[in-house]
């Protein structure tokens, strides 16, 4: 099964639509999506069930289940597919066409390029070819090695202010 | 009498999706704490309730606070006040974010009351540091950069964001 996802907040119509072309040529693949809400005059695909949002914990089910994620460049896509060891397909949105606010998904999208599973489709002519090279991408392992956590020498950072909180008095202490 | 130190107070608080998941994946910069999170989808409450509390700690609080984008005048107005009110109740120690709006309201108020702030930019903004990040940096204890290339003071007194590592 292959899980698009656009995220929690705006639609992402080019994608949303890229992927319904793609499902009406290859129908021997279930895809399932969450694609935002479309409003009046948005694209609601034909060729697969999709939601407008779904809860958190259901998402997480939804990932565990497919072999392949196609998503916006969105952070939280991303990190979510890397634990769960999927391969993903990632398209930019662009505030050109009003996408977003600005272009960070781009350079997301450039940054993240040479990442194992992450394949990037820069634009929607690339998605097809993107989206079979994940599929004939190998079930990863490489969710063993990634990490729950963020690196080591930025929580130690982090520890370090937190702590200095402490010592600075905001620990109170309490009589007893 | 008896002096007993309590647990240093944290608020962890980011919008949902991708700024939460970077939030979570530092939680154990703040094991040992006394830790709330807050966050913009309500949805996220089952996956506090479910995490495992050290012996002798309290389990960690939850809250939601009302989403908004930078052009929602009137839902800015709410978020911000949902803000004050999570800080009110909770009266951290110090408080941590990835973002964005609310991460922005939340270090302001802090800092009022002179609380210790760290402010971690997204790991998206690879190619610049986040308006609300830049806005903020003034009152952040911590200011934090996922991307080295990003370190360099704003303008030509500023401060400048430190790069420590990635969430990844």
């Amino acid at each position: 099964m292959i899980f698009l996802t656009v995220g929690t907040q705006l639609p992402f119509d080019r994608l949303a639509r890229a992927v319904d072309n793609w499902c009406a040529e290859r129908p021997d693949h279930e895809v399932i999506g969450q694609i935002g809400e479309p409003g009046r005059n948005g694209y609601r695909p034909t060729h697969f069930e999709w939601w407008p949002f779904v809860e958190p914990s259901e998402f997480v089910r939804r990932l565990d289940q497919s072999s392949v994620i196609v998503a916006h460049a969105g952070m939280g896509s991303i990190i979510s597919a890397m634990l769960h060891a999927k391969p993903i397909v990632i398209m930019p949105r662009r505030d050109e066409f009003g996408e977003h606010r600005n272009n960070h998904q781009y350079a997301t999208a450039k940054s993240f390029s040479e990442r194992p599973l992450v394949h990037v489709a820069m634009t929607e002519t690339d998605l097809p070819s993107r989206i079979e090279a994940a599929l004939r991408s190998p079930a990863a392992s490489a969710g063993d090695d990634f990490s729950r956590f963020a690196e080591t020498s930025l929580i130690d950072a982090i520890r370090t202010t937190i702590v200095s909180a402490g010592r600075q008095g905001g620990s109170r202490s309490a009589r007893q | 009498m008896m002096l007993v130190q309590r647990p240093i107070r944290v608020l962890a608080l980011a919008s949902s999706g991708g700024h939460w998941i970077q939030l979570r994946r530092l939680r154990p910069a703040w094991l040992g704490c006394d830790v709330a999170y807050a966050t913009s989808n309500a949805g996220y409450r089952s996956e506090i309730e479910e995490e495992e509390v050290a012996p002798g700690l309290p389990a960690p609080r939850f809250y939601s606070f009302p989403d908004a984008s930078r052009w929602q005048k009137a839902r800015l107005i709410l978020q911000l006040l949902s803000v004050i009110r999570i800080l009110l109740l909770e009266r951290p120690d110090v408080v941590i974010t990835t973002g964005a709006s609310a991460g922005y309201f939340a270090l302001r108020i802090a800092k009022l009351f002179g609380r210790r702030t760290v402010w971690l930019d997204s790991i998206a903004n690879s190619a610049e540091l986040s308006l609300s990040g830049q806005r903020v940096a003034r009152y952040a204890d911590l200011w934090l950069t996922q991307w080295d290339h990003l370190v360099a003071p704003l303008g030509k007194a500023g401060p400048a964001p430190s790069f420590r590592g990635q969430v990844l």
